[in-house]
């Protein structure tokens, strides 16, 4: 067991072994152009980028021409919301998403407004999932596109994407939806889900960082968005740029792993996860935050009520793992995510995103569990708030000083 | 972030952690900060008839560097009259913590506790409290 651990995969994954072997060829040996149409060395590069093009669109159930590579989701976000606020402006000029979105969506979003676009940002329930009704009140004429994500990065719950983008389509609207942390995960499929538009990333997904693609859908409805960087009008016109070809080769295999391997790699974390979870949940005033039924099978959310993130982080050194708490930043505010479940700040504070993956095995999720009792038992004997509360003292009845 | 070998060495053996009685009027107690920000300190002091403290304890909700500052504020109180601790400045803190910009609010809270220690410890004793008129950096 190499120290520390890492329990950061919602964050970044590690490269699998088998998606480096891939890819290496395509940095020397074959390093062509795919748009080199003339000669052999751009052939090979095409018809690497062409069998990539193919595994991707296989994991999600697309056709391999509805696959556009980008830089990585937070490209592909951008492309697909703006592109599509573009493309569409004479149907309408209003968006919907949620709160709990990443911050490529929000921001993109925000992008739209300055451009005179209108966003309505749906909040979410106290499990993180969107209630429809109020999905379906937002939907209005003016209506042309829904992004909401497929599984939350930081509490892993999964929306009713089936359910969503009915609602959707029944208003006239484009489906789009941020799949980061589900593709290769959970089965996630264009049609029988109703998606129009999908972001995707490799590293995510045990591929290389820098790469990722925009899923846009061909047929009922052809979609189309506007390219929103000037060049050769590469990938169909909507994304221009040579393309990378190795990044590419990576992505293209480590979609080829998950849909091999998901299945079975989704029950075997699901069950570490829920050994994980249950070992911690023992402690005194700890809560799991966001659905647990619907909900992606490597991820736990969990909040230790009196001690603080960071603080908690550090006695788990051993431990890579990351925190609602944003103490490092200036703005000291904690998530925004854990604060859209409706959590007091001091909850968000306190809560560690545990993230499973590929290469954890049962040996460290057992010695996580070690090091995180550990390490709340230490921070609660020194946490004046956990003297407080033992004492039965009602903090919510103290005068806090706010700094 | 990395932290300081200081930082490391007061969170992980942090010295002085417990509770004096707070209804003791030798013991004053300062409580600084909120849950909703991320910290919260209790600083708490034990006096003699010479003014003089003779103990330190302290418990801390906050991040490495929130708990090392309270220690090292412990360990500084002891020994010292009211009136030498009264003149601890946070800037002290971050020099002795090599704590970077962004942890500064951590040294600026420990100095808030002592200066609230001391304040609650007079008020008890029927002294009226200092005014802090110190512009924090």
């Amino acid at each position: 067991m190499n120290i520390p651990i890492y329990l950061d995969n919602n964050a970044t994954t590690p490269m699998d072994p088998r998606v480096l072997e891939a890819m290496l060829p395509y940095f020397n040996e074959k390093f062509g152009n795919a748009a080199s149409r003339n000669h052999a060395f751009g052939w090979v590069a095409e018809e690497a980028v062409d069998y990539a093009r193919e595994q991707v669109a296989k994991l999600i159930g697309a056709s391999e021409k509805e696959i556009i590579f980008t830089s990585g989701a937070t490209e592909s976000d951008n492309l697909a919301i703006k592109g599509v606020f573009e493309m569409y402006k004479e149907k309408g000029n209003h968006i919907i998403t949620t709160v709990t979105e990443h911050k490529a969506v929000l921001d993109a979003c925000k992008h739209v407004e300055k451009l005179g676009g209108k966003v309505t940002y749906l909040p979410v329930k106290e499990d993180g999932l969107v209630d429809l009704a109020v999905l379906e009140a937002a939907m209005t004429p003016e209506t042309i596109l829904v992004s909401i994500m497929y599984g939350n990065n930081e509490i892993g719950v999964i929306q009713p994407i089936k359910e969503i983008s009915a609602i959707a389509h029944k208003h006239g609207a484009l489906f789009m939806t941020d799949a980061v942390q589900a593709v290769g995960k959970i089965p996630v499929d264009v049609n029988a889900d109703g998606i129009d538009l999908l972001a995707l990333s490799a590293h995510k997904i045990y591929g290389p960082k820098g790469v990722g693609a925009l899923y846009v859908r061909r047929k009922g409805p052809r979609v189309k968005v506007t390219a929103q960087m000037d060049g050769g009008g590469h990938e169909r016109g909507m994304r221009s740029g040579t393309l990378n070809v190795p990044g590419i080769v990576g992505l293209g295999k480590a979609c080829e792993l998950c849909g091999q391997e998901m299945e079975s790699e989704a029950k075997r974390l699901s069950a570490l996860r829920d050994k994980l979870q249950s070992a911690l949940t023992v402690l005194e005033e700890s809560y799991v935050n966001g659905n647990v039924e619907h909900r992606l099978p490597h991820v736990a959310n969990i909040s230790f009520k009196y001690v603080e993130g960071e603080g908690l982080m550090m006695a788990m050194k051993d431990l890579a793992v990351s925190s609602g708490s944003a103490c490092t930043s200036a703005s000291l505010e904690p998530s925004y995510v854990l604060k859209s479940l409706g959590l007091s700040d001091d909850l968000a504070h306190s809560s560690i995103r545990f993230g499973l993956g590929r290469f954890t095995t049962e040996e460290e999720v057992d010695y996580a569990i070690e090091v995180t009792k550990k390490a709340v038992t230490h921070l609660r004997d020194l946490s004046p708030l956990w003297e407080m509360f033992k004492e039965g003292i009602d903090l919510n009845s103290i005068e806090w000083a706010e700094h | 972030m990395a932290y300081s070998d200081k930082v490391i060495d007061h969170y992980t053996n942090p010295r002085n952690v417990g509770t004096l009685d707070k209804s003791s009027h030798k013991v004053g107690t300062g409580l600084v900060g909120a849950p909703e920000c991320g910290d919260v300190m209790r600083l708490q002091i034990q006096v003699d008839d010479n003014n003089v403290i003779t103990d330190a304890k302290f418990k801390t909700f906050g991040c490495g560097s929130a708990i090392a500052s309270s220690s090292l504020a412990t360990e500084w109180l002891k020994g010292k009259s009211i009136d030498d601790a009264m003149k601890i400045d946070n800037m002290d803190i971050v020099e002795e913590l090599a704590l970077p910009p962004v942890k500064i609010h951590c040294s600026v809270l420990a100095e808030d506790a002592i200066k609230a220690a001391i304040n609650d410890f007079r008020v008890k004793n029927g002294l009226a409290p200092i005014e802090s008129e110190k512009v924090h950096h």
